[in-house]
């Protein structure tokens, strides 16, 4: 499988060390439709492949949109990319979150932390799109500070809306900051939700979705309807290196998205 | 041992004849593969004739050993494997998977797909445990939901002269994992040595139509029953002669149960995570892509290679890796192989030909290894039982 | 018209407590409000007080020379702010302010602290309570203090 070149035909820097790109097939074809949870092989010319979270809204299937975190040599690479140039992209690959009719008449609730908040963004897309299809619909915010809240506009827009719960926490408030001060678990209590039917998706830190998990399952949601999205080295994306082995899960095709139930006892162990 | 789907039945080939197979896979633009001596083993060449064959030779293998011996005799299958497998030919250590030029304007880039036509291999001497290796391994990179398509254009035009195995090695234990010493199917043509002192024979079993096609440019006859049960008869002493012993029955799940047995700890304390066990192992499939780029900037290339999970890079997520002890990675290895890989590809990874064995430099024997890890995890569900704690 | 005892009744912080210490308590309760942008109390302070939120938010800030005041948590309705009334020798922690209007039930901690010497049963529901809490916090410390979200090593 080989990068379909892609031009950047917008970008932004959006916090600290963040950048999220929009992006056109260059062939004018259009690019591959894909479902929320699922990631792209992004390409950046001779320094290397890297799988990012497609971010954008999944019925506006003519562009992709990326958001990446600079933290490696691609990332960087990625990160300073300008508007015209090209990004190779593969994909798009893995498992994403619950299908809209698996969420049908549930409520929602989806937990995100940091950088996790960018592979979740397609999912209040989709369920913005069709709302009357399901019950109360609640995004949980966690990052470290004010100024590295993603999409700020866009949170702020469906904070407003009537019909969704938008809770934004930080680790360590600013001057300015008269929102939640504290870890994102501590918001899981203040929505609300039944626990009884409703589906909740996780994404962040290891630790942040470990513990989130586990305040999840106090509130009486049971393992089976909770979803976390793993992540592991990744070189060919499409099951084949056998880098992103987790126990049996090629976590490139059997994941990202996991039910919690199935890797509970695995989550717990060290280094698997 | 006729095969039950076989188009015709076993013939018999004469030592003496045998140039002419080489010769008529050759007239068909095969290039021909095979075992012959070098570096002090036995390693896989392109071979002009039998005579390149290890000709009188043997082997000597245990745990961290490997010498070659002189046989009494002038067999040239009289040995069981070197260290290298099979694999290189389907999945080559390295391998350049496209090339990417940069636009003239500078912006965009195109890619090229390596357009270097394999070649076409007959290889010889491919034994039951390697054939049951290439299915396998084959599986990985043809029935997922992506198929590889360097493995595949290598896979497809493959020609294989198996060998039945006359006897087995020092740290074979292809019996246990049911894939020897014996094939029965996978191969085009297999041969059995028969070298008598009076007679030095082969007996040809066809086990494709291709393989029929080249076997009637070579001169053969009809195996006589006696010829057949001589051939049966020594597959049998082989089978009995093993090296080393697996018990598989329940093996996944015990290994599973054992993640926490202190037992990988001892076994770290002595793995060099070197990675030579994946090296030579005939089933191993990791790989590293790599992207290098010219001083320019202007041409890039992916490259593929051989990678192994006992790296420290392999689980590199972060700014640190996810496996950094070696007890997490040679858990994960053997795991993988004898449980994980059952549940992701319905077989287990391991066929027994006892590679990892004879090469790994710190003498680690998984045969042994899974005997103890069997006995921890009884021993734990005595306890938990309530009762007595099981005899070591 | 709804009583102290009917507010202590309806705070998650109370559940389950006896009836007969729910009046109990009450005689030590009172309800109070607070501005936005109000004091509650500041570091150093003697603690006198522990406050069960009914409405509102408040921050727990810690000042730092150089940076300013420091929010370290928000508490909200059904949350309960202050513990060292508890512990010797008293003194509060932390600054605490309203960030927005805020109502709550202002326990006396003296006369808490007499009832509970008095009657050790009340005492330890009320330990099982604030043990709790302290456990949760302590979590919630410990995780911001990983800082998960910082990956640059």
């Amino acid at each position: 499988m080989r990068p379909r070149p892609f031009r950047v035909i917008r970008v932004s820097r959006d916090a600290r060390d963040v950048a999220t790109m929009t992006l056109e097939p260059f062939d004018g074809h259009a690019a591959d439709a894909f479902a929320p949870g699922q990631f792209n092989m992004l390409y950046a010319f001779g320094v290397g492949e890297v799988p990012i979270s497609i971010s954008g809204n999944p019925h506006e299937s003519d562009r992709l949109v990326h958001t990446i975190r600079r933290v490696g040599l691609v990332t960087k690479a990625l990160c300073g990319v300008q508007r015209g140039e090209a990004v190779g992209v593969r994909g798009p690959f893995g498992r994403g979150w619950p299908a809209p009719r698996e969420m049908e008449h549930r409520d929602v609730v989806v937990v995100s932390g940091g950088i996790g908040l960018a592979p979740l963004r397609p999912v209040l897309y989709e369920l913005l799109a069709n709302r009357r299809q399901y019950g109360r619909v609640s995004l949980l915010y966690g990052t470290r500070t004010p100024e590295d809240i993603l999409y700020r506009k866009e949170l702020e827009r469906w904070r407003g809306r009537f019909d969704v719960d938008v809770e934004v926490t930080v680790d360590r408030g600013d001057a300015g900051w008269r929102g939640h001060v504290g870890v994102v678990t501590t918001l899981i209590h203040r929505v609300p939700f039944d626990p009884a039917t409703a589906i909740a998706m996780v994404c962040g830190p290891a630790v942040m979705m470990r513990f989130a998990a586990t305040e999840l399952i106090q509130t009486g949601l049971e393992a089976e309807r909770i979803y976390i999205s793993m992540e592991r080295n990744m070189h060919c994306g499409i099951g084949l290196c056998g880098h992103c082995q987790y126990g049996p899960w090629f976590i490139c095709k059997d994941g990202p998205v996991m039910r919690y139930d199935q890797i509970q006892a695995r989550l717990d162990r060290r280094e698997v | 041992m006729t095969p039950p789907s076989s188009p015709s039945p076993p013939v018999l080939v004469t030592r003496g004849d045998l140039p002419a197979l080489f010769n008529a896979l050759r007239a068909k633009g095969y290039q021909v593969l095979g075992p012959t001596v070098r570096d002090g083993a036995i390693a896989y060449e392109t071979l002009a004739s039998p005579d390149d064959l290890p000709v009188g030779w043997g082997d000597a293998q245990d745990a961290g050993t490997y010498r070659l011996v002189r046989r009494k005799d002038a067999s040239l299958f009289g040995y069981a494997v070197g260290p290298q497998s099979w694999k290189q030919v389907v999945f080559p250590p390295r391998c350049r998977l496209w090339q990417a030029t940069r636009k003239p304007s500078g912006t965009s880039f195109q890619i090229e797909p390596s357009d270097d036509a394999p070649p076409r291999y007959a290889v010889i001497g491919m034994r039951s445990c390697e054939l049951h290796a290439l299915a396998i391994q084959g599986r990985v990179f043809l029935e997922g939901p992506f198929r590889d398509p360097v493995y595949e254009a290598r896979r497809r035009d493959l020609f294989i002269v198996s060998v039945q195995c006359g006897q087995a090695g020092g740290t074979c234990f292809c019996v246990s994992m049911k894939t020897g010493p014996s094939a029965s199917s996978g191969f085009d043509l297999a041969l059995t040595e028969l070298c008598e002192p009076d007679r030095h024979v082969f007996l040809v079993e066809v086990g494709t139509a291709r393989g029929g096609e080249i076997l009637q440019a070579v001169p053969h006859r009809p195996a006589t029953e006696q010829e057949r049960e001589g051939a049966r008869k020594l597959l049998e002493r082989t089978a009995r002669s093993m090296g080393r012993v697996m018990d598989t029955d329940g093996l996944k799940e015990a290994l599973e149960g054992a993640a926490d047995d202190p037992h990988w700890e001892a076994v770290a304390q002595r793995c060099l995570s070197c990675a030579n066990c994946t090296m030579v192992c005939p089933t191993c499939f990791c790989s590293a892509m790599e992207d290098v780029t010219d001083l320019a900037g202007r041409q890039a290339q992916r490259m593929r290679a051989w990678d192994s999970c006992f790296t420290l890079s392999f689980s590199y997520l972060h700014g640190g890796s996810v496996r950094s002890s070696v007890t997490s990675r040679y858990r994960q290895w053997l795991t993988h192989k004898l449980a994980g890989w059952i549940e992701q590809f319905g077989t287990s990874g391991c066929v027994g030909c006892g590679r990892c064995i004879t090469w790994c430099p710190a003498a680690i024997d998984l045969t042994a290894e899974v005997r103890a890890l069997r006995a921890g995890a009884s021993r734990q569900v005595a306890s938990s039982n309530g009762g007595e704690e099981a005899a070591a | 018209m709804k009583t102290i005892e009917t507010f202590l009744s309806e705070h998650p912080f109370f559940q389950g407590l006896d009836p007969a210490y729910i009046d109990l308590l009450a005689g030590c309760a009172a309800n109070v409000r607070f501005d936005a942008g109000g004091h509650i109390f500041r570091e150093g302070d003697e603690s006198k007080a522990f406050y069960a939120i009914r409405q509102g938010k408040v921050a727990v800030e810690i000042f730092v020379p150089g940076s300013g005041p420091i929010v370290i948590q928000t508490l909200e309705a059904g949350e309960v702010l202050g513990w060292s009334w508890l512990v010797p020798p008293h003194r509060k922690q932390f600054d605490a302010r309203a960030l927005e209007v805020t109502v709550a039930l202002k326990f006396d901690a003296a006369c808490l602290r007499t009832k509970c010497e008095e009657d050790p049963k009340l005492g330890y529901e009320l330990l099982k309570r604030f043990t709790q809490i302290l456990g949760q916090r302590l979590q919630a410390t410990r995780l911001q203090l990983l800082d998960v979200y910082n990956v640059s090593r």
